[in-house]
């Protein structure tokens, strides 16, 4: 490291306590490799800097905003350079750059769901009462909508739905979140993914143990790597994270490196609109994810695992680090896992507020310390990971599947499903249906039959459109219930599953208003980082803005187009590439007027 | 010299091609003298591939790839003029024009607008979109940062930290279109941990970084390039021999650069070479 100048503003002592704690505990203890602790030169540094997003939390909650003064002091522990810090504690919006107007900070969803359920009229009456407002994008909770999420100086983050303003007054007054996990097919003896969801108590090991739990560890240690592998690989399973790659090759890929330190991520930064089905699990089954992480772990050889939960998830996040804490506390994480002679441990980072964080090249860069830009792609993360290292990273439904693949065979999971779409998947269902929430599905249901699961429309409502696959997805319209539900079929249709959204709009939703949400949304999450998506998302939503003001679609194609083929062409990453996505169908389906 | 590299076999616009082992597909053009437009590449500089102008079409590649960065691999089947090839960056070019000031840009970036037929207007009237518009940023005698001129192209932060100077005074800060090139906590230069090598003004495409002096006798109108003459010299300040540009106008030393290929400097100088005729010509 050069010499580094720092600043001349003076950290409060609440500041230098709360920095000097996440220092403190979990410092030196981060860079294990093997039995050595490494703590010199470029280690030291990479290990110190990963410490700067936890740093601007402490700051965050401690004061409520990042000072200069705070800023300056994790400078000078960690090592980082100022302005580089500043760099990273702008990228995230949850951490405010000057002092907080007040107490509590609601961030109250105004996103596609919660649009149509009263969010709008909810921001003006918290607002009403005087509460400090922030809209903000989808909060992973939209089949309980309008959703909010309350940042306090001084206490634990809180997360309410569905929200009325006495609810939140109540939440703020008892420093308690809602946190009712609504799963509709409880009880249900098919689910394979949920089962436990409703069912145990996340806050127990004991109960898990009791439900089956770290019986699959048990299977995986005994068959171990190569057996794993090939169980994976037999099962078919693919990314639940939207890509759908194939988890055996992956784990076979970073088990092949040699001779170098590995990682496995837990990719929990779900925030793509519309999506909720991760925060299911994690909520109602968090040992679960924590098991399955091991398993990857000791099948890829890999020593440290990391969640990165998106920061807008208090709940989960509380109760996935409750789950690691009990599992080191039993001997199922830490030197020797269970007794099987390898070690590994997890450690959960949470995220602040940026959908970017969930690619996982930007989600390794958030984890190190730096903007959580995404890199360029080869190298992939199976050779050049986090740290530069080998690592398997996955979704958390991904990982989960893992569970009942190593129990019971690939064979058996394969057997579900269709052929080239095996096994169950997680639906997030929400918009005008009886009844959202999470559902678990065999591959090959149909979209109609996954509406109908969730009581189908209610009474008076027509369906309009319903956007599959999240905010990257596309708008289909009614002519598509008979769709089946796979990756080939969608494939085929030019669609995709996404993260398994399923949101229905009828005719009293303003599609035009929710289109030009979606561009707001790309816009608003956009990293800055390439022109193409970083100035193409602004104009993108500069049209919609003035197609909704009455402007002549005619007169916006062509630029529509090019905008839509520059984004999709030569942005860096997947968010570019899909921003022109659902716009581009609600067009081709006639959804915004004019020729199509 | 190292191990004499072996070669790679691949196709550009029909043509077989032969390259070293490691090269990208923006010298393997170079080599063919295929003309490729660049804005955030320099020799000088680590490629950071985020501006997207010299993007080319590859044979199995879903979508477009950044040339200046991705390495050569045998049997690449590249085109440099494919109709998507054209839209995409005939696009930069009007994102980037339609909301930052390029008219102090190189006149490369000129030429390469023209060739496309880039018409930011399209985009909308100026008054009524987004844009990078804001004052500029004078906070000493040595040099100004005017941002509305910058495309973000992360040269700058590159020349001053890892690829150059390492000072790292300078980072990007916000995010999406409010990303911009800020000092910690956005203060004034001065109070920054700027060392004033004016290695990042060496790099700048777009003269969003430029010598007080340029700033100055621009807003007087006596700014005249054209009448300018540029005499290369070696700099007395120390021993190290680092090649100096003068740029002289009217018998006044109004900047100095320094060849990015020379094997001292390569482009980069420190205060000394970059500042110090202001005090030996007053
Ligand atoms: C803009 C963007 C956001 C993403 N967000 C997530 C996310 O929140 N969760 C996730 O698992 N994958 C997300 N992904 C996909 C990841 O990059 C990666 O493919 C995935 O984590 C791999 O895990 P899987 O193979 O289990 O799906 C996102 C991708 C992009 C381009
Ligand atoms: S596509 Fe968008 S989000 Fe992805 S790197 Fe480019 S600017 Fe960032
Ligand atoms: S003058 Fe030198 S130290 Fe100052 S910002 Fe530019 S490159 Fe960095
Ligand atoms: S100031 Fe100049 S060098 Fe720096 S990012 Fe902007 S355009 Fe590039
Ligand atoms: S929580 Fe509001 S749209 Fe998802
Ligand atoms: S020159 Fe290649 S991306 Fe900028």
């Amino acid at each position: 490291m050069p010499d580094l100048r720092f600043g001349t503003s003076p950290p409060t002592a609440a500041e230098m306590a709360a920095v000097e704690a996440v220092v403190a505990e979990v410092g030196p203890a981060t860079v294990t490799v093997g039995e050595r602790l490494v703590l010199g030169g470029r280690s030291r540094a990479v290990a110190r800097r990963n410490l700067l997003l936890p740093a601007l939390h402490a700051l965050q909650r401690t004061v409520g905003w990042i000072s200069p003064g705070g800023l300056d002091h994790v400078c000078r522990l960690l090592e980082v350079p100022p302005a580089e810090a500043y760099g990273v504690a702008t990228f995230y919006h949850l951490f405010n750059h000057s002092e907080p107007a007040a107490d509590s900070t609601v961030h109250v969803c105004d996103d596609i769901a919660c649009r149509g359920v009263g969010a709008l009229g909810l921001v003006e009456e918290l607002r009403g009462v005087g509460l400090h407002v922030r809209p903000s994008p989808c909060l992973g909770q939209c089949e309980r909508g309008p959703a909010a999420f309350v940042q306090r100086i001084g206490a634990a983050d809180l997360s309410v739905a569905a929200a009325a303003v006495a609810d939140i007054e109540a939440a703020i007054g008892s420093s308690t979140s809602s946190s009712s996990v609504v799963l509709p097919q409880a009880g249900l003896d098919s689910l394979r993914l949920l089962a436990r969801v409703g069912v145990v108590d996340p806050g127990s090991l004991d109960d898990y143990l009791a439900h089956g739990g770290y019986s699959a560890l048990e299977a995986a240690i005994e068959m171990g790597p190569v057996g794993v592998i090939r169980e994976l690989t037999a099962s078919g399973l693919s990314g639940r994270g939207g890509a759908a790659f194939p988890t055996g090759v992956k784990w076979q890929a970073v088990a092949d490196q040699v001779g170098r330190p590995k990682h496995v991520v837990c990719n929990a930064d779900e925030s793509e609109p519309g999506t909720f089905k991760d925060r299911t699990i994690m909520e109602g089954d968090p040992f679960a994810v924590v098991e399955a992480m091991t398993i990857a772990g000791l099948t890829v050889g890999a020593e440290q695992g990391w969640v990165y939960v998106r920061g807008e998830y208090p709940v989960a996040a509380a109760r996935l680090a409750g789950a690691i804490d009990a599992a080191r506390g039993a001997g199922l994480l830490g030197s020797d896992v269970a007794a099987s002679g390898h070690r590994f441990d997890i450690q959960l980072r949470r995220g602040a507020g940026a959908y970017i964080c969930g690619e996982e090249t930007a989600l390794f860069n958030s984890i190190e310390g730096y903007r959580g830009e995404p890199r360029n792609k080869p190298p992939f993360p199976t050779t050049h990971g986090l740290f530069g290292e080998p690592t398997a990273i996955n979704n958390v439904e991904t990982l989960v599947n893992v569970l009942s693949i190593v129990r019971d065979g690939g064979a058996a999971y394969a057997a579900l499903g269709t052929e080239r779409s095996p096994g169950t998947r997680l639906f997030c269902v929400s918009g005008r249906v009886v009844a959202p929430g999470t559902y678990e599905h065999e591959f090959g249901v149909t979209l109609g039959d996954v509406i109908g699961a969730a009581g189908g429309l209610a009474d008076g409502s027509d369906l309009k459109a319903v956007l599959l696959g999240g905010a990257a997805g596309s708008f289909v319209g009614p002519d598509w219930m008979d769709l089946p539900l796979t990756l080939e079929a969608t494939r085929e249709a030019g669609l995709s599953l996404g993260s398994g959204v399923v949101m229905v709009f009828d005719q009293t939703d303003d599609i035009v208003d929710t289109v030009r949400r979606i561009a707001e949304f790309f816009r608003d999450e956009s990293c800055g980082q390439c022109v193409p998506c970083r100035v193409g998302t602004v104009r993108q939503e500069e049209v919609l803005v003035r197609l909704r003001g009455g402007g002549s679609f005619h007169d916006e194609r062509d630029l529509l187009d090019d905008l839509g083929s520059v984004m999709r062409d030569a942005s860096i990453c997947g968010l570019g590439q899909t921003a022109s996505g659902a716009i581009r169908s609600a067009i081709d389906l006639g959804l915004l007027g004019g020729v199509s | 010299m190292g191990e004499p590299r072996s070669l790679v076999e691949l196709t550009i616009d029909g043509n077989v091609v032969l390259v070293p082992e490691g090269s990208t597909i923006l010298d393997a053009c170079r080599r063919e003298d295929i003309d490729t437009p660049t804005l955030c590449w320099a020799s000088n500089l680590t490629p950071v591939n985020v501006c997207r102008v010299c993007v080319v079409e590859v044979e199995g590649s879903r979508v477009l790839v950044p040339s200046c960065s991705r390495p050569v691999e045998p049997g690449m089947v590249v085109s440099t003029d494919s109709e998507r090839v054209r839209t995409s960056r005939k696009m930069v070019y009007e994102l980037l024009a339609s909301s930052v000031e390029m008219d102090r840009a190189d006149a490369s970036v000129h030429a390469w607008m023209e060739h496309y037929g880039v018409r930011p207007e399209r985009m909308g009237d100026r008054d009524e979109i987004a844009t990078v518009a804001q004052p500029p940023k004078v906070q000493d005698d040595l040099y100004v940062r005017d941002y509305e001129r910058c495309i973000l192209c992360y040269k700058c932060v590159e020349a001053c930290g890892d690829d150059a100077q390492h000072t790292y005074a300078i980072a990007t800060a916000g995010r999406g279109f409010d990303a911009h090139i800020s000092t910690e906590s956005d203060v004034a230069l001065p109070d920054s941990a700027c060392v004033y090598c004016g290695n990042c003004i060496g790099v700048c495409p777009t003269g969003a970084l430029a010598f007080r002096t340029e700033f100055d006798m621009r807003a007087e109108g006596t700014w005249d390039e054209d009448s300018q003459e540029v005499t290369t010299t070696v700099c007395a300040f120390c021993g190290v021999g680092c090649n100096l540009e003068l740029h002289v106008q009217d018998n006044s030393i109004v900047k100095v650069t320094s060849p990015a290929d020379h094997s001292v400097t390569s482009g980069h100088l420190c205060i000394k070479g970059r500042f110090g005729w202001q005090h030996a010509q007053s």
